[in-house]
């Protein structure tokens, strides 16, 4: 098997060599490194609108608030390790790599997940999720049907280039989320909430 | 050495679009799908002021590639190992399908959920896997469809895009346990339905099948790009990850993906961004998969990059806006085409891929209209490339002889005006009937699918000559 695996390896990559193009190729990078000229908090909040994901304004001091009378219908609320503590009263089930909250927990009913992002792009309305300590593994921002992410200002970048730019390590778990779970497999009409989480709320934070 | 698996077609183009062009309702579907999502591409590359920029340096930094391309290929296999990943290589789809089943049978799994993927399509592997004794089940809403109805998929982004709301009802009572007759046809209902139906298979599967839409060589990560959710689910829940990747999907480095996520969203679903992108980079400790493999596929893209027109086509994202466009492909459907990569694409794809079957009569699949180019977000020059291989494609020896005369008539100004004479003289007695629509054997190669106009009374040439 390991023999045999070498073996394609190598073929392939000779074929390659003897194929390949020869002249080096010039890349021309003429676009824009970012969306200039716009208030990106306002043109996030219309994307987000667009995607039908629920929009919401705090300060730092009243985050809390907001938070709290986000999931005040929940049975249960998620955070992950680094969630600063401040930003709940109430009582949140905290995930840790010692005690991981398991799938099952995620999976109930009344389940809200509130997680913090690496990044935000205005001019396409997505959130980055690094799995950083205030957002921690894939699976949580995930598995529960309703998932609050809170932004702050001074996270948003305009465009694709200048957002990306901003990831601290590329080689961390990333995900990128644009509005809820939707799919446009049926007559290419887009319907909201499949498989992620239904419903998307977004906590715009000024600090 | 030719790619192999469902890239090709067992009847003549010409054929297969006869059959699929009697069915009234898939035109219908077809039309209205592919309207509705040119307008929404048209609207969202309209609002991007550097949109040329971007499909040039996409143009360029896929070019760059194949210029680099071992070199990036053992770049990526070093950083991915380094992360944690093993990768596999595999000639063909055989091959591929043989790493993939002896690692599902490792684990000792007997069902794997799949991310929608073109790669794991092209090489066969659900029935590599069935006869294995190995379930798969497609999580793509579309894939799902199509899966259920155990048809083929005819678009590359929406597989199921011949079936209307009412059809996928019908499919959904008929073969997804647990639906009551009470579904109604809505899309929020029918998209409630598959949530439900394939819950518990994510909570439950440990094995996920992916493939790849961007693979970076400087880091080893892997890009998925989807709608549903359905992808996260399999790229995060189970304990083992399988990716099939072709060898053409490596980028160089991350910010290559600058141009590709504006590219890609916008050109495919019409939307400003998909609703989930996933990047992973081997392995995370108590994050996702903690075993993961990628598996390179060449099945057929060297043979592609040996030429030097047609491997252009290589740097195809697989974003299925040149279906969208095609005027052929709104009519006969992608089933006709024979492969998974159905449309203009998949005209100069799967013959390159490989020259087996019916493949040889794809590139005149096409009005040359040039609509696809206009489209590409990678600017591949499909109307060159379907003319190209038009043209180094097989023709018979009546075509030759035929081509040949006519060459030594145009060759010759005096030839040439004896010949317009005599062709005048005799189409004089069917003068006035307008053009011929059916002559016997055998100019009626010619008249089965085209007019034959007949020569005007006088040429140019002569009515100057008498002024």
């Amino acid at each position: 098997m390991v023999g045999q695996a070498m073996n394609a390896r190598e073929e392939i990559l000779a074929r390659v060599r003897a194929h390949r193009p020869s002249a080096p190729v010039t890349v021309p990078r003429d676009y824009l490194p970012d969306v200039a000229g716009i208030d990106v908090v306002e043109v996030l909040v219309d994307r987000l609108v667009d995607y039908k994901a629920g929009v919401h304004r705090a300060s730092a001091a009243s985050l809390a608030e907001v938070l709290g009378a986000l999931v005040a219908s929940s049975a249960t609320v998620v955070v992950p390790p680094g969630l600063p503590p401040e930003w709940f009263t109430g009582p949140v089930v905290r995930d840790s790599a010692d005690a991981p909250v398991s799938v099952g927990t995620l999976d109930a009913a009344g389940v809200t997940v509130v997680t913090g992002c690496a990044v935000a792009i205005a001019a396409t309305g997505t959130l980055i999720l690094d799995a950083a300590p205030d957002q921690g593994r894939r699976v949580l921002s995930l598995v529960p049907d309703h998932h609050v992410c809170v932004v702050w200002t001074d996270q948003i970048a305009g465009g694709v280039p200048a957002a990306l730019a901003r990831l601290a390590d590329p080689s961390r778990p990333l995900t990128l989320i644009s509005g809820p779970s939707a799919t446009s497999d049926i007559e290419l009409n887009r319907v909201e909430g499949v498989h992620g989480p239904r419903r998307l709320d977004v906590v715009i934070a000024t600090r | 050495m030719n790619g192999t698996g469902n890239i090709v077609a067992l009847k003549p183009f010409p054929d297969a679009a006869r059959l699929e062009l009697d069915d009234a309702q898939l035109r219908t579907n077809l039309r209205r799908a592919t309207h509705t999502i040119r307008d929404k591409r048209l609207r969202v590359v309209g609002e991007v002021d550097d949109w040329e920029q971007l499909r040039l340096s996409g143009a360029a930094i896929k070019d760059d590639v194949l210029a680099r391309l071992p070199e990036l290929l053992e770049r990526f296999e070093e950083a991915a190992t380094k992360a944690g990943a093993v990768v596999h290589w595999a000639r063909d789809s055989a091959e591929a399908c043989e790493i993939v089943t002896a690692l599902v049978k490792e684990t000792a799994a007997r069902e794997v959920v799949k991310v929608k993927s073109m790669a794991t399509q092209e090489i066969g592997l659900n029935e590599a896997l069935e006869a294995a004794g190995i379930a798969a089940t497609e999580t793509d809403l579309a894939e799902l469809i199509v899966q259920l109805a155990e048809d083929t998929p005819s678009h590359i982004l929406v597989p199921a895009i011949h079936y209307n709301r009412s059809q996928i009802r019908e499919i959904f009572l008929s073969k997804m346990p647990g639906v009551t007759r009470g579904l109604t046809d809505e899309p929020r209902a029918l998209a409630e339905a598959a949530r439900k139906h394939l819950r518990a298979k994510f909570l439950t599967a440990t094995v996920g099948i992916s493939g790849a839409n961007f693979a970076i060589a400087d880091t080893g990560t892997l890009v998925v790009v989807e709608s549903e959710g359905n992808g996260r689910m399999c790229l995060t829940l189970p304990q083992t990850l399988i990716s099939v990747v072709g060898i053409e999907k490596i980028l160089p480095d991350f910010s290559s993906l600058d141009v590709f996520l504006q590219l890609l969203p916008r050109s495919s679903t019409g939307e400003r961004m998909n609703p989930y992108t996933s990047m992973w980079t081997g392995v995370t400790p108590g994050d996702g998969p903690q075993t993961t493999h990628i598996v390179l596929i060449d099945n057929g893209r060297t043979a592609t990059l040996s030429d030097e027109v047609g491997r252009q086509a290589l740097r195809c994202i697989r974003c299925s806006a040149c279906l969208n466009v095609c005027p052929v492909y709104e009519r006969v459907g992608g089933h006709a085409y024979g492969s998974v990569y159905p449309g203009p694409i998949g005209a100069i794809l799967s013959p390159q891929m490989t020259g087996d079957g019916a493949n040889k009569t794809l590139p005149y699949a096409s009005t040359l209209c040039g609509a696809c180019f206009d489209a590409c977000p990678v600017r591949i020059n499909i109307p060159e490339v379907l003319v190209h291989l038009r043209q180094k494609g097989p023709k018979s020896r009546a075509e030759h002889a035929a081509f040949a005369s006519i060459s030594w008539i145009m060759r010759d100004r005096r030839r040439y005006a004896a010949a317009l004479r005599a062709a005048r003289r005799g189409s004089a007695p069917l003068r006035g009937r307008g053009p011929l629509r059916r002559l016997p054997w055998p100019a009626s190669a010619w008249t089965v699918s085209r007019d034959l106009p007949l020569p005007p009374k006088e040429s140019f040439r002569e009515w100057w000559a008498k002024r």
